[in-house]
């Protein structure tokens, strides 16, 4: 075992399945920056940059995994999917389908999401929600360095289109070329756990739709992805000093999404509250409510998610994503 | 000088510019220098947070194209639209406010400067690569509905040019014979990436082929675009349809502030020390390319970094020097000018940065 920050995870995921498998390729805008490393050793064919053109990159993506190649595709910032929608939303995630599942689409698309470095509200959104709404799409957001190179191999041999989102507060790569641009002047809320820990010697792909339990407790469950879950993590810790007892529960991924593991630990604690970095309405807040309501279960349920565009103020960008005291408040309510 | 209706903005007179008056030029693209300047301090000071991309190289583009621009005409910016906005007439403070995210700035503090909006002056901007395209089709269509004799122009950079809603916009103002001007501003690199490596053909004969008629200038020299922009914006408002102007530029600053490859280029040591070990590392490992294939790699990485130490804004580059250089103008005057310009840009960011309404709440009251 040995330590690695996300972004090394991620790369040290990406080097392996590379140097395991010819067909892997990696294409995107500016990646012979942004991916140097993996840029001199495998060469310009398999890392090769793109011009900002997301819908004919993305939908070459598509044809590539039909063809044969197992395409990773990074758009930066998963905000510029809205540019290439089609490519997914039509293309990608129909083909099974559409072939009567005799055709598939193993391809990667890698991007950046997720907000608290102040870029504003076209550039920091989390969509998750938006693309899992789509059958046929697999939606990943590890939370930790271990999950993200698991979650990454997984997603890089799954045998159709898997989104791979890595939060931008998470991934030094992201931060410092978004954010601090090398500043010393600027800090962030960055959660120390997701942004380095232990990881494998070598990466095994971790299943999707497989939640981690990351703390029991037995008064309320907490569910959620990626930073959200290390900001319930830090909430619970402070609740447990006021007398409340919290689960934590990552679920890796949006789609398919561990409603088992919501259900049974509800089914436990008698309450829900969705900690999510996307929008509240119409996402995997409401998605967890309607997974409760179906198993037949009856529990206090809320949620602490974005409301609205995301403010490029910081202050109010801040108040607006989940953090730890709107996570407190909600919990103390439910237990009233 | 009263810097939110200074007569020398086009956006606040009622009639166009006719006349190319070198001085007035001078003074508008060192205001957006002086502006962006102060921007970038702040930017720098942490006051500012995420990305920053600035226009400093690009005030000949700016400044020639808008200052054609009458009360009625619109703008659609990108990511960089700092510097328009200014041209355009909006008060420097409520940018600045804007830039650091306060209640009273001019977006409430909502957008940040890539997502600037003033719609008394109809001027938007976008953080989305080419999105400009489409939202000038939109204006020009309003304007022929609207406010016939008026027209619309986009900004956007040349890496711009390959995305398809920017080529489908210029399709669809030659197809609907839009009053738009399209204005590409070209420093040879999309992000980090060098464009002419990642697009096809040339860009000119690109629009022609999409109907538009199409015209490559000198972004550095003001006077030169400021006369291709007033032919194809006349031709636009005359109803004879949209225009394509590619103007060249260097940026020093690259993409945005903090720019990876310029920090590598200014700061070799610092920069690349975290950088060479897993760089080796990756290199050597085995499974991957060939070794020839590596080394073409790590070439190209190098002529990368070379480049973008090249990429400085020298005296025949920059638009600004250059003017000052040709202005027919006593220096008394011209000093006299230049603290005009600095009192305004300070003014407008003490005045921004005096009261503490960042986090709004009293702000708003």
């Amino acid at each position: 075992m040995k330590e690695m920050t996300y972004a090394q995870a991620i790369e040290d995921a990406l080097a392996q399945a590379m140097a395991a498998d010819e067909r892997v390729v990696i294409f995107g805008e500016d990646v012979p920056a942004l991916r140097m490393n993996l840029y001199a050793r495998f060469g310009e064919r398999r890392v090769r940059q793109t011009p900002i053109s997301e819908s004919a990159f993305l939908g070459a993506a598509v044809g590539a995994a039909m063809a044969g190649l197992r395409p990773i595709a990074e758009l930066i910032m998963i905000d510029f999917v809205a540019v290439a929608a089609d490519a997914l939303i039509n293309h990608a995630a129909k083909i099974e389908a559409f072939s009567g599942g005799r055709w598939q689409v193993p391809m990667v698309v890698r991007a950046g999401c997720g907000g608290g470095y102040g870029d504003g509200g076209q550039h920091e959104q989390a969509l998750w929600g938006w693309l899992a709404h789509i059958p046929g799409i697999k939606i990943v957001a590890p939370s930790t360095p271990a999950d993200a190179g698991g979650l990454l191999t997984a997603a890089i041999a799954d045998d159709g289109p898997v989104v791979f989102l890595e939060h931008q507060l998470l991934s030094e790569d992201w931060l410092d070329y978004l954010g601090a641009g090398g500043r010393s002047t600027v800090s962030y809320d960055i959660p120390a756990d997701g942004r380095q820990g232990v990881v494998p010697d070598r990466w095994e792909p971790i299943a999707f739709g497989k939640a981690a339990v990351r703390r029991t407790g037995s008064d309320l469950t907490i569910a959620g992805v990626g930073v959200g879950i290390h900001r319930a993590a830090e909430a619970a810790e402070r609740l447990s000093r006021e007398g409340i007892s919290a689960s934590v529960l990552d679920l890796r991924s949006i789609a398919p999404l561990d409603r088992d593991a919501v259900v049974s630990d509800v089914g436990r604690t008698g309450r829900l509250l969705v900690v999510d970095e996307d929008y509240r309405d119409y996402g995997l807040s409401g998605e967890l409510a309607a997974t409760l309501l179906e198993a037949g279960l009856t529990a206090r349920y809320a949620r602490v998610a974005v409301e609205g565009t995301i403010p490029f103020d910081p202050v109010r960008e801040r108040a607006a994503l989940p953090n730890v005291e709107r996570i407190i408040t909600a919990a103390r309510n439910l237990m009233k | 000088m009263v810097f939110t209706g200074g007569w020398w903005f086009a956006g606040n007179r009622k009639e166009r510019n006719m006349d190319l008056d070198s001085v007035a030029l001078y003074h508008k693209m060192l205001t957006c220098r002086r502006f962006e300047e102060a921007i970038a301090v702040l930017w720098h000071e942490g006051r500012i947070s995420g990305e920053m991309h600035l226009g400093i190289g690009e005030e000949g583009i700016n400044t020639g194209v808008l200052d054609h621009l009458g009360d009625d005409d619109a703008v659609a910016l990108d990511h960089r639209g700092t510097a328009g906005m200014v041209l355009r007439g909006v008060d420097l403070a409520a940018i600045v406010k804007e830039c650091i995210g306060a209640a009273d700035g001019l977006c409430g503090g909502m957008g940040g400067h890539m997502h600037l909006f003033s719609k008394g002056h109809l001027a938007a901007s976008s953080g989305i690569v080419g999105a400009a395209g489409p939202t000038a089709c939109g204006f020009a269509l309003a304007a022929q509905h609207l406010r016939p004799g008026t027209v619309a122009v986009a900004f956007f950079g040349e890496a711009a040019m390959n995305q398809g809603m920017l080529m489908e916009a210029m399709n669809l103002a030659a197809a609907w014979e839009l009053p738009v001007l399209f204005v590409c501003r070209d420093n040879g690199i999309a992000i980090t990436t060098a464009s002419a490596s990642v697009t096809g053909g040339d860009l000119e004969v690109r629009a022609r082929g999409l109907g538009v008629l199409g015209k490559t200038v000198d972004g550095a020299d003001v006077e030169m675009v400021w006369r291709a922009a007033g032919e194809m914006i006349d031709r636009a408002r005359g109803g004879r349809g949209p225009s394509f102007l590619r103007a060249t530029c260097t940026r020093p600053e690259g993409h945005f502030l903090g720019d990876p490859l310029i920090r590598i280029a200014r700061s070799p040591l610092v920069e690349l020390k975290p950088r060479l070990g897993p760089l080796a590392t990756a290199t050597t490992s085995a499974g991957g390319a060939p070794i020839a294939q590596r080394i073409g790699s790590l070439g190209r990485i190098t002529s990368m970094l070379g480049r973008t130490a090249r990429s400085k804004l020298g005296p025949a580059h920059d638009p600004v020097k250059r003017l000052r250089k040709r202005l027919a103008i006593t220096s008394d005057a011209l000093v006299t000018l230049e603290q005009e310009v600095d009192l305004m840009v300070k003014g407008a960011v003490d005045k921004a940065l005096a009261p503490v309404t960042a986090t709004g709440e009293e702000a708003s009251q």
